[in-house]
């Protein structure tokens, strides 16, 4: 567990290691997801070959996909796309910069799985055991067999309990060659990535340097921006809730007193904060009808000047009157039944 | 776990340490592929000497060009090779050094490739085992030469048909085995020898010029680092000085067209700071159409 805090905090340390980290995991995962899988080659003439290249092409192209759902900057780069030119020019540079490095890294893992399967050579020899060189490895001249019927035999090579056709061509001496072959594609693949690696790498401080370091700089400075206007403006909301709470329990302690015909309490200089905290909120009563209001009549999404406390009771509602009525008398009928 | 975590600090300590470090994880890397690796010989006589050459050497070629890629130095040199002059001179000599102790880390994995390869055998026993004199050995001295190529050919795979119970095929291998076995253990000699002689003799020869010219390298590689965290910390302040000029302005234009607003009183410090003159749902959502619509130009003077 420690270690995984560990490895967790140093990728953590800043964007590009997380950026990394999460790419070497996904490089992990693609290469434990082959291991994991139970290849079955189906051992039938045109089935053999769809199922074999499906394999080895199918999975890296959703790897891709996923590689890109998974970063975090991709609604970054589609928001910077997308909105208006407003006050701000758009870069070009710096959008091709964002999509290049999302691109690049989402890269890794399908070539990952491309090498893997191509060097453990289990697709390659399912998919072209059909295709294998008889005359060369094996007797073609073995009477008997039409074209149709050779190809038969020939699929059935990848599933050695029910091959039959040992005459023809031994079943070792076809999957040695087919997995010769599919190493070969294999580590000339590997050699292929590397270098277009190395020479992406290489070939930027020679040419676009200055280019880079500005796409660089922006880009950076996109998502930060982002990221610091969310926290901005997750304060501003949490300000406002503490704010328009605040008012609405002013507000329904100064109403309950209205009704109550006598002015709020008003807490003495020297009582302490835990009573002022009870914002004029002192009785079981009062608490439940306060609770209820804030189910049935939330306040509205409009704060105001803190008011002082009239006996108009009107404070907690919309803006306040510009000149304050007339205060109101609460009088009750009693109706006799006399 | 402690153990592990010290060393793991021991190696981010400085840049150079870095480096070894990553050399050292590729080295290993590199025996792992090795030992992961199911190596099969096609045991056909052309496709042999291929294939077995080929996983000799591709793989370290590979493992070279990872160990340039993964190498941060690498890229601060090619900067320092291609900057335009401008005001500080080059120094072919930081430059020679950096080039030199980048090529000596890169060129550790595919050496350790190599010599594992060599040690093992497989490898060569593959690739050479049509290249033996059959004459030398009984079981293939009396075929004809066509027969004698196939044959040597099955030689690495044991479980073939002809080669299950054959007793010459066990000497072919035994005597490649032990040419690629002393092959791999001259070339690890000799290599250990340079290195040491190299190590030996080297603060015989400018060792002031190498003294400099490693304090300038590493001064060239802090340097960039910490201009990467100055430039970080820049766009940082930018965006905030940026996002509070945002607010300031909206309040601004808000101010400027509800004439009727009653005049704000003052609230306790700290929330009228967080608040910056926002305070209900229409402003609220004006700002983000605002943010979004028309982010404010990236000037804070």
């Amino acid at each position: 567990m420690d270690k995984f805090r560990m490895i967790f905090q140093f990728l953590q340390s800043n964007q590009e290691s997380f950026m990394n980290g999460i790419c070497g995991i996904m490089a992990l995962a693609s290469a434990q997801m082959y291991s994991a899988f139970d290849f079955n080659c189906p051992c039938l003439p045109r089935y053999n070959l769809v199922y074999g290249l499906g394999i080895l092409l199918v999975p890296p192209f959703i790897l891709f996909l996923l590689g890109f759902v998974l970063n975090n900057n991709i609604s970054m780069l589609a928001e910077e796309w997308r909105r208006p030119r407003g006050q701000r020019g758009k870069d070009p540079a710096v959008l091709r910069y964002m999509f290049c490095s999302m691109a690049q890294r989402a890269m890794i893992a399908p070539a990952v799985w491309v090498s893997v399967t191509l060097l453990d050579g289990k697709c390659i020899t399912c998919a072209f055991c059909t295709s294998v060189p008889v005359e060369t490895l094996g007797n073609a001249s073995h009477p008997g067999l039409s074209q149709g019927e050779m190809k038969r035999v020939l699929a059935r090579i990848p599933c050695k309990e029910i091959y039959d056709g040992q005459e023809l061509i031994a079943n070792e001496v076809a999957i040695r060659y087919l997995r010769c072959i599919s190493q070969a594609l294999g580590w000339c693949f590997v050699l292929l990535m590397t270098t277009l690696a190395f020479l992406v790498r290489s070939l930027r401080p020679c040419f676009t340097q200055a280019a880079f370091l500005k796409s660089r700089y922006w880009s950076h400075y996109i998502d930060i921006e982002r990221k610091l206007f969310d926290e901005t403006c997750a304060e501003h909301a949490r300000s406002f809730a503490k704010v328009c709470i605040q008012q609405f329990f002013e507000g329904m302690s100064t109403d309950l007193a209205a009704t109550r015909c006598h002015s709020p309490r008003k807490a003495p200089a020297d009582a302490g904060e835990a009573t002022e905290k009870l914002l004029g909120i002192t009785d079981q009563s009062t608490m439940n009808t306060v609770l209820k209001s804030w189910h049935r009549c939330k306040p509205p999404l409009h704060l105001h000047q803190p008011t002082l406390p009239s006996s108009n009771g009107w404070a907690g509602e919309g803006q306040p009157p510009a000149h304050p009525s007339t205060p109101r008398r609460e009088t009750v009928a009693y109706y006799s039944r006399v | 776990m402690d153990r592990f975590r010290m060393i793991f600090q021991y190696f981010q300590s400085n840049s150079e340490s870095v480096m070894n470090g990553i050399c050292g994880l590729l080295a290993l890397a590199s025996v792992k592929i090795y030992s992961c690796f199911d190596f099969s010989c096609p045991c056909l006589p052309r496709y042999n000497m291929a294939y077995g050459l080929g996983i000799m050497f591709i793989p370290p070629v590979t493992l070279f060009l990872c160990g340039l890629i993964l190498n941060r130095q690498s890229l601060v040199m090619l900067e320092e090779w291609r900057r335009p002059q401008g005001c500080r001179k080059k120094d072919l000599a930081v430059m020679r050094y950096m080039c030199s102790s980048i090529m000596q880390r890169a060129m550790v994995a595919p050496v350790v490739w190599i010599i594992v390869t060599l040690l093992d055998g497989k490898c060569l026993i593959c690739a050479f085992s049509g290249s033996v004199d059959p004459e030398t050995f009984v079981g293939f001295a009396n075929t004809s030469p066509l027969q004698v190529q196939q044959l040597l050919a099955k030689v690495p795979c044991k479980d073939d048909e002809l080669m299950r119970n054959n007793t010459s095929r066990k000497a072919v291998t035994r005597y490649l085995r032990c040419w690629s076995q002393a092959l791999g253990w001259s070339i690890l000699l000799i290599l250990i020898v340079a290195v040491f002689l190299a190590r030996w003799l080297r603060p015989c020869f400018n060792q002031a010029t190498l003294l400099q010219a490693r304090h300038w390298s590493n001064y060239i590689d802090i340097e960039q680092k910490i201009f990467e965290e100055t430039c970080c910390e820049h766009s940082r302040l930018f965006a905030h000085k940026c996002i509070l000029h945002f607010f300031k302005s909206i309040r601004e234009e808000i101010k400027m067209h509800s004439f009727n607003l009653p005049r704000e009183e003052e609230r306790a410090e700290g929330e009228e700071d967080l608040l910056r003159g926002i305070a209900d749902q229409d402003q609220v959502n004006k700002l983000l159409k605002m943010w979004y619509y028309e982010k404010p130009p990236l000037d804070v003077s």
